[in-house]
């Protein structure tokens, strides 16, 4: 019986994980090329909420996940106009994306409130790998997002670490005025990492409408958008870690899901706030400025730059 | 608004109308600008010195709580409302503070990105004033609804004219004149602006930076919490799970509209009093009122792109005249 517990308490947290898995992911990229954009939980929101539309008018899950990612790739080209071009205060700019997100779903997702997505992601089990005893179940019996996941990680980490634009992606965010004298266009790859992380952001909150809880509801996020920037600190803008970073949340968030489900004395109240303070504990453990610059903060995350102004 | 189908001439004149139109708008329009205009006040202190405080909302949820706590104290043994309303007051401004508390030490001693740190624990703050509402301090007489009990005269602000417009109208224009005072004529104010300007400067000039910071969090997490305290004590009368509009997010947009200015908050909050309360009357003309939110979105990316850009220009003529900008204030 422990062991059904473990398998499913992994299961859900190989799915909560995801949804933030995804997002994470994007901010990572958006970050490394020097761009902070705190606009992700906003963007989830569109993506969530554009997503579930699509699916319900289409019943065509892969054409919502694309509508789901175009919905908030348009918000992270908004936030890439104001701080690249315009080189407004990043911070706020990102802000206004998540309030100008939650408000705009809320407003145009109020007619749709609790009705179940059509079409849902379903678990496709993989021939032979899931028949694996434990491992099979939880890593081998996912839907296709999760696969993709697995594939995606270890294909941005060689990008990032392995490859010349890669190179170029950390060289613009470390820095620009280097990059941009060695011929590597900055503001256009600004510009391109985030919104393909404003696209990620997307993918993360459709798998929300459309997997993990397969409805919408306003600003059902819950925070998942800031919990994502929170872990790409955590792990320390390195797809793998942030990978990790995204299960263990997932881990917390699953756990108290179960206990709450057993029907546990503590009130659901408290178990609710876990993932919450998991986030601020890891998020302090993996902070200190020190060792940010040593684990590979980006250095120009957050400066705009713009050619004229250059020292 | 246009785009949404509905006509933007009906819904402005509905905004202005509900709003400003006679005095009874009027005074709902300052009602709603109270909590907003205490809580930008503090968020504006915070950004000074560079402090991403976006807990307000979090802070708000503890000052209401606070107050509330000492109401069921003082209250149900008949402390006058001169006793009363004061201690929830302090209570108010102690709870918002303290949730300010850990962000700004692991920030000011650890680097902690106070954005992420704040943020969390605006969820945690709602998740533990359902908490009693659902539980312990759930009214018995209520019919189970998950409402405290409801407070007594001498735990409630008083009215002032028709509308929910009350006296806790003074907390936040007293509030400005103080930080104005306080920001201009005292080594704190002159501390808060050196460490804002640039960190590594202020510790040259032997300013405690960190205390600074600290104090700066403090103030700001206060202030959310003294706006909790006046809008149970002034507008519901009772503590709920559902105290804020969004007060604590829609705050960084009126600070940052300000430009961080305490009496310019107090302008600009009256604007998204207006926007806020216009809301309601745009709803009754059968548009969402959710659109008020994208609204105000919307003003904030304008200013953004615009208002940043003038400053800018500004900025680079100084810059030009004496070639030694800081990079701080050409980033911001």
């Amino acid at each position: 019986v422990t062991g059904e517990l473990v398998i499913a308490i992994c299961l859900a947290a190989i799915a909560s994980g995801t949804s933030i898995l995804l997002p994470a992911l994007g901010e990572a990229i958006t970050e490394r090329s020097g761009v902070q954009n705190l606009g992700v939980e906003g963007m989830m929101l569109m993506g969530a909420l554009f997503g579930y539309i699509v699916d319900i008018q289409t019943h065509n899950i892969v054409l919502a996940f694309v509508a789901a990612m175009f919905a908030a790739l348009v918000l992270a080209a908004v936030h890439a106009f104001l701080s690249i071009t315009l080189r407004a205060n990043q911070i706020v700019s990102g802000l206004a994306v998540t309030l100008f997100g939650s408000g705009l779903t809320a407003f145009i997702g109020k007619p749709f409130v609790g009705a179940q997505a059509p079409v849902v992601l379903s678990k496709v089990p993989i021939p032979g790998l899931s028949q694996i005893p434990v491992v099979g179940p939880i890593l081998f019996t996912q839907d296709l997002v999760v696969y993709a996941t697995f594939i995606l990680v270890p294909l941005l980490w060689y990008f990032v670490y392995r490859t010349r634009p890669g190179l170029n992606l950390r060289a613009i965010g470390e820095s620009p005025a280097t990059a941009d004298a060695m011929g590597v266009g900055v503001i256009s790859r600004r510009y391109l990492y985030t919104i393909a992380g404003g696209a990620l952001a997307g993918a993360g909150g459709a798998y929300l409408s459309l997997g993990y809880t397969p409805t919408w509801v306003e600003g059902m996020t819950a925070g998942r958008g800031w919990i994502a920037v929170g872990l790409v600190v955590f792990g320390t803008w390195d797809p793998l870690r942030v990978m990790a970073g995204a299960y263990l949340f997932g881990f917390v968030d699953g756990f108290q899901l179960r206990v709450q489900g057993l029907g546990s004395t503590i009130p659901s109240f408290f178990l609710n706030m876990l993932p919450y303070l998991f986030t601020v504990i890891v998020v302090s453990l993996s902070s200190g400025e020190r060792l940010q610059r040593q684990l590979g903060i980006p250095r120009s995350l957050g400066l705009p730059y713009w050619r004229e102004e250059r020292t | 608004v246009q785009a949404s189908g509905y006509s933007a001439l009906t819904a402005a004149t509905a905004i202005v109308e509900g709003s400003f139109g006679g005095t009874y708008p009027i005074s709902q329009t300052l009602a709603a600008a109270i909590p907003l205009a205490t809580i930008a006040l503090g968020t504006a202190i915070a950004f000074r010195v560079q402090l991403w405080n976006i807990g307000g909302e979090g802070q708000f949820y503890m000052g209401a709580f606070g107050a509330t706590a000492v109401e069921l104290i003082g209250g149900p043994a008949g402390w006058p409302a001169i006793v009363l309303l004061p201690t929830m007051l302090a209570a108010g401004f102690a709870a918002g503070a303290a949730w300010a508390l850990a962000p700004a030490w692991l920030r000011a001693w650890h680097g902690v990105n106070e954005i992420i740190t704040t943020l969390m624990l605006n969820y945690v703050a709602v998740l533990w004033v359902n908490y009693l509402v659902y539980g312990p301090w759930k009214d018995p007489a209520g019919r189970n609804f998950p409402f405290s009990p409801r407070f007594p005269d001498s735990a409630s602000l008083s009215r002032i004219g028709e509308g929910q417009l009350h006296v806790g109208l003074f907390v936040p224009i007293v509030a400005a004149l103080v930080l104005v005072l306080a920001l201009s004529r005292t080594r704190w104010g002159y501390e808060l602006r050196v460490v804002g300007e640039s960190a590594e400067a202020a510790r040259y000039a032997g300013i405690n930076v960190r205390s600074t910071m600290l104090s700066a969090m403090l103030v700001s997490g206060g202030m959310a919490g003294i706006a909790g305290m006046v809008h149970v004590a002034g507008i519901i009368h009772l503590l709920n799970g559902m105290l804020s509009n969004n007060y604590g997010y829609t705050a960084i947009i009126i600070a940052w509209l300000a430009r961080l200015h305490p009496l310019a908050v107090l302008v600009v909050s009256v604007l998204f009093g207006a926007l806020v309360n216009g809301g309601y009357a745009v709803s009754q003309e059968g548009i969402p009122q959710a659109l008020g939110v994208v609204l105000q979105g919307m003003i904030l990316f304008f200013v953004l792109g615009v208002g940043d850009l003038f400053t800018r220009y500004r900025l680079r003529i100084v810059n030009t005249a004496a070639p030694a900008p800081s990079p701080l204030a050409t980033s911001s």
